[in-house]
């Protein structure tokens, strides 16, 4: 019913277990174990020399691999596919400056940080944030605090 | 208690502690969540806030990364959420955002929780509100908490301001009218020179022009100015994003515009912006020459990277060019050729998109011959890919663009042949529908048929088993047309057959019955060795006796020219001698006699009614064998009488039926068919009825002829008649659709279908089916023309499914969040936040919405309705916009009290000028030089 850009984001690393699942539309838990199964198993499946867009129901999928991780975000059709790969970048440099070259475990560690984070990027899934310093400022200063 | 909560809180695992667990754990990961579920449950109730924190993080992430579910949680969720500390408050706010949804009992507790957050001087509490309340606000929470929205979208601290731009976007969405109260500080924002509010806005109002572009032309400057200073790709992006929408609107705005995306596609470096500026260009700014070309220029060097994402989006972008432009997938032809063999299957499709984009009635086979062969070299999976989007677009618009259809058939059959072909159905469908339709391709079509059904190979592979099928059926019903039907009743009946399912066997065996007898008229009583297909066309006084209310009358004219090539061909072809016959009788029985204990019901009947036949027909036939030359005209009479009758029993030609036919019909008195049957129903409710493959060999226009005559008097009664059994008659549609013809033709076409190349019926048909095009297809598809100055030779049964009309249908749109857009831009802007507050209980959206349920309600509806249907929504839009109109009015009321005081003249005039077109477009929606004015002079 809703219509936004983003409509979720997934991390899920090689073996295809979700890392993390951000969605901006109320999926149930049946729904969501369904949709990140079919899309995981469209997504792994395809080498480094095909294209990074998948069509998957009624949206595509855009997608990066870093290292052992995957990013997936599922995006209206007119959403521009390019700049998605940029935001993905930008998430994972932003991720790189907090945790010092991510790595699948701080995600797993920090899970609720990298929602946070994902949090001050997307809101109703249209990026609103896209300087790292903005980002990161609230959760540095919310680390002082606490 | 207090002694066992500390304990818990002493002893509790830690969320680290739990993922540390899980990774290292030995009973199987589902055991060990369940066991943590287990103690989550129990630390969950603790009274320690800081132990109900941790077990509800715990949870979070258990439910996020492991599908548990976390509804039992919801309540324990708020109890964190009242905690003083901003650490607690952090993870129940996360705990919410991730769970929390529209029929979450407890979501209306949480309201004050979010007021006293929203109105906190913490600016991380205001953000971690506004992030949750941009996730789970329902119409409830949007309205509730509008006021404090309003206040932040003017704070002074960004970091909030931006969040509270952000969420505006879901309040607005919920609860319409709070458009009334915050629009306008939204609006403001738009000229705000933070990158970060702007960057917000911006999105926001893409968004918001998504749904519903003409709202926001009065914004158009703010955008302008916005793209021209902008220097973020990000916010370009996005800007791009609305002037695409806005652009088609009005055409003084592209003209503005395309000069500053032309500069911007020629200067910038991010890629990300020029695709935008390219898609931009190429589907809102199309009719700008200069424009296109060079995006089309960018395309191309987008079409030659080495990356594969960039060609990707070359093509998608050359897709949409297509439409209006077809010369640029032209120029790029060979790129695109090429990208169907790329190693991306993605890309290939997307390749395979744009061919068959550029397919037309000129090029359909040269395109089609060169896909079949990339077919036949692909993988599967793509090989099916290209088949089915050959078959779909052949067959769009009842074969619109296929001239040759004996050409398309051989094409069909090729297809069937290619190894990894899994369309099967498809094809046998297209087969049968071409042959029912087409009667010019019949001679091909039984060659083609023949083909198939001849190979023994073919019959091993199950996904051909139904393009079998339909070759079986096609062969037998035009059995006339076949070269050498003694061949063909070898094929049916040759050992290979036992691979087929049972139904299809029998579509074989029945077929085999059809040339069987064809076979032994042609011979007796046509008197032996007359060439059949031939024969069959020039009706030699034997036939035409017996046959003589066929409908073949009419193409024995027509067709002559054709039938003598026929004729030539089918010379070669072995003639019908008695001995064959003989042979024929002995063949059938062998093969059949195994089936008469088959345990399908269908084979074992109709193998039992043909070797019942043989069994009648074998003896006389010997007989006169024997007797031949002695006389031959006083024994063979039984024999013949029997043969003419089956000839006759199937010679009638399979036709549509009228759809409402069967309504048509009057009922005999006395017949209670429902009173009988509801006890059937009871007994037998859940046994469905055999489907699909049983043909009706009964004629349907017999009794068509019976009321032919009553119906021309009462179409009108008919149909309302009719109503009744539509529910019935449109689910045997739907499986057998191909079989009916529109109502309320019937009359015209009398009682059989048109023959292919009548010039006249033609016509008939396309006035007939004029109103209908026009009212549903051509809406939907502009660019068709309907072809009357060429007669093809398409039987077209108009409005197969009624699947346009639905998509005709207007959908129930929700415009309450337009409308109140609107009365923001063009009505009075200064409205106290108070002011709609008050009318809080009347929610236009959802009454609105409850109306044009109504309307578009009643879907199965008779035909005759579509037209009034079509004028009957159209009345509910009327509706509708009188009840905007209603409920403006006490608003205007308001403004006028006003009108005398403080109000500038200027601004009074701009808004009455303002209300003025916005009543004007609900009228005339379609006419767009209505809303020029509304854009300030200084962009036009």
């Amino acid at each position: 019913m809703k219509e936004m850009g983003i409509r979720f984001i997934l991390m899920v690393n090689k073996q295809g277990q979700t890392r993390l699942a951000q969605y901006y539309e109320w999926l149930t838990l049946e729904e969501r174990r369904a949709l990140e199964g079919e899309i995981v198993r469209k997504c792994l499946a395809r080498n480094e020399q095909q294209c990074s867009f998948v069509e998957h129901r009624n949206y595509k999928i855009v997608y990066r691999r870093y290292a052992s991780l995957f990013f997936l975000v599922g995006v209206e059709n007119d959403e521009n596919e390019l700049a998605i790969l940029e935001f993905i970048h930008l998430l994972v440099e932003t991720m790189d400056r907090h945790f010092g070259n991510v790595c699948e475990l701080d995600i797993m560690f920090h899970l609720e940080k990298a929602h946070f984070m994902l949090e001050e990027m997307v809101m109703n899934g249209s990026i609103v944030e896209t300087s790292k310093a903005n980002i990161l400022s609230p959760i540095q200063l919310m680390e002082k605090a606490s | 208690m207090s002694g066992s909560s500390l304990m818990d809180s002493l002893f509790q695992r830690s969320l680290e502690d739990l993922i540390k667990g899980l990774r290292q754990q030995l009973i199987g990961e589902q055991a060990f969540i369940s066991k943590a579920l287990e103690e989550i449950c129990k630390e969950i109730k603790s009274t320690d806030l800081s132990t109900k924190a941790t077990a509800l993080l715990k949870l979070s992430h258990l439910s996020n990364l492991h599908f548990h579910g976390m509804s039992f949680a919801a309540f324990h969720a708020l109890e964190v959420l009242s905690s003083p500390r901003f650490s607690h408050k952090k993870i129940a706010y996360h705990a919410i955002s991730l769970s929390f949804h529209d029929s979450t009992p407890v979501l209306l507790l949480i309201t004050n929780h979010l007021r006293k957050d929203l109105n906190s001087t913490n600016e991380f509490e205001v953000s971690l509100s506004l992030q949750c309340l941009s996730r789970i606000a329902n119409v409830d929470l949007a309205r509730d908490l509008t006021p404090e929205v309003f206040t932040l979208l003017s704070s002074n601290k960004l970091y909030v301001r931006k969040r509270a731009v952000a969420v505006v976007l879901r309040v607005f969405e919920k609860y319409p009218d709070s458009v009334r109260v915050c629009f306008k500080r939204l609006v403001e924002n738009l000229e705000n020179s933070d990158p970060q509010i702007l960057s917000a806005v911006v999105g926001v109002f893409s968004e918001l022009a998504c749904k519903d572009p003409r709202s926001y032309l009065p914004l158009a400057p703010e955008f302008y100015k916005i793209l021209v200073d902008s220097r973020n790709n990000w916010i370009s992006i996005k800007v791009l994003k609305i002037f695409s929408k806005l652009a088609p609107l009005e055409p003084r705005l592209a003209k503005r515009v395309v000069e500053p995306i032309c500069d911007l596609l020629r200067n910038t470096g991010a890629k990300s912006l020029l695709f935008e500026c390219i898609r931009t260009v190429v589907t809102s700014l199309s009719e700008y020459e200069s424009a296109v070309r060079l995006a089309v220029g960018k395309v191309r060097e987008f079409l030659v990277d080495e990356d594969p994402n960039l060609k990707y989006l070359g093509l998608q972008a050359l897709r949409i060019v297509a439409e209006k432009h077809l010369w640029v997938v032209s120029e790029n032809k060979e790129v695109v050729i090429k990208s169907l063999s790329d190693a991306d299957p993605n890309i290939k499709i997307e390749s395979l998109r744009l061919v068959m984009a550029m397919v037309s009635g000129h090029n359909v086979s040269e395109i089609s011959r060169v896909l079949v062969n990339y077919a036949m070299k692909s993988d599967p999976v793509f090989c099916n890919e290209i088949l089915g989007s050959i078959l779909s677009t052949c067959s769009r618009n009842f074969y619109e663009i296929v001239v040759d259809f004996d050409w398309y058939v051989l094409l069909l059959g090729e297809m069937s042949r290619i190894p990894h072909c899994q369309m099967g159905e498809e094809i046998e469908n297209q087969l049968i529908d071409i042959g029912l339709r087409v009667k010019d391709v019949r001679p091909e079509l039984v060659r083609v048929a023949r083909d198939l059904l001849i190979d023994p190979a073919l019959l091993g592979n199950s996904f051909l088993h139904s393009v079998l099928s339909a070759s079986a059926w096609a062969s037998g019903e035009y059995v006339e047309f076949s070269r050498n039907p003694l061949e063909l009743m070898e094929a049916l009946l040759q050992p290979r057959t036992s691979l087929l399912p049972p139904s299809i066997r029998a579509i074989y065996i029945q077929s085999a019955f059809k040339v069987l007898v064809f076979c032994l008229h042609t011979c007796f009583v046509r008197g032996g060795s007359i060439v059949p297909s031939a024969s069959m066309d020039n009706f030699p006084a034997g036939v035409s006796a017996s046959a003589s209310h066929e409908s073949f009358d009419e193409i024995s004219v027509e067709n002559s020219a054709d039938a003598t090539v026929v004729h030539g061909q089918t010379h070669a072809s072995a003639p019908i001698t008695k001995a064959s016959i003989v042979n024929l009788l002995n063949l059938v029985e062998l093969a059949l006699g195994p089936l008469l204990g088959s345990n399908d019901v269908e084979v074992q009947e109709r193998a039992r009614n043909l070797l019942g036949f043989v069994d009648l027909t074998k003896p006389e036939v010997l007989n006169s064998s024997v007797q031949e030359k002695e006389d031959s005209e006083g024994k063979g009479v039984e024999t013949s009488k029997i043969i003419k009758l089956m000839c006759d029993a199937f010679s009638k030609e399979l036709g549509p039926v009228s759809l409402s036919a069967q309504g048509k019909v009057s009922l005999p008195d006395g017949l209670m068919l429902k009173e009988n049957l509801v006890d059937l129903e009871m007994i037998c409710g859940d046994i469905k009825p055999p489907s699909s493959y049983s043909f009706s060999f009964g004629s349907p226009y017999e009794e068509e002829k019976d009321w032919l005559s009553f119906s021309n008097l009462h179409i009108k009664e008919d149909s309302e008649q009719s109503n009744e059994s539509t529910s019935l008659l449109a689910e045997h549609r739907k499986r057998h659709g191909l079989y009916y013809l529109p109502s309320g033709k019937s009359e015209l076409i009398s009682n059989d279908y048109p023959p292919a190349k009548d010039p006249t019926l033609q016509g008939d048909i396309n006035d007939n089916t004029d109103d209908l095009v026009e009212i549903t297809e051509e809406s939907l598809n502009p660019k068709r023309k309907p072809n009357h100055g060429k007669p093809r030779p398409v039987v077209k049964l108009d409005e197969v499914d009624e699947k346009p009309v639905a998509m005709k249908q207007p959908e129930p749109r929700d415009d309450s969040l337009s409308s109140a857009v609107r009365d923001v831009l063009f009505g009075s802007e200064d409205i106290p936040p108070t002011s709609s507050r008050s009318n809080l209980s009347n929610n236009p959206s959802s009454k609105r919405k409850g109306k044009e349920k109504q309307h578009t309600d009643p879907r199965v509806e008779s035909r005759e309705n579509v037209i009034d249907r079509n004028s009957s929504s159209r009345r509910s839009k009327d509706r509708s916009h009188g009840k905007e109109r209603r409920y403006r009015s006490p608003k205007k009321k308001n403004a006028e009290e006003r009108k005398n005081t403080d109000q500038k003249e200027k601004e009074k005039r701009h808004r009455d000028h303002g209300r003025h077109k916005s009543r004007q477009r609900a009228e005339e929606p379609l006419k767009v030089p209505a809303q020029t004015s509304v854009i300030p002079d200084f962009l036009l």
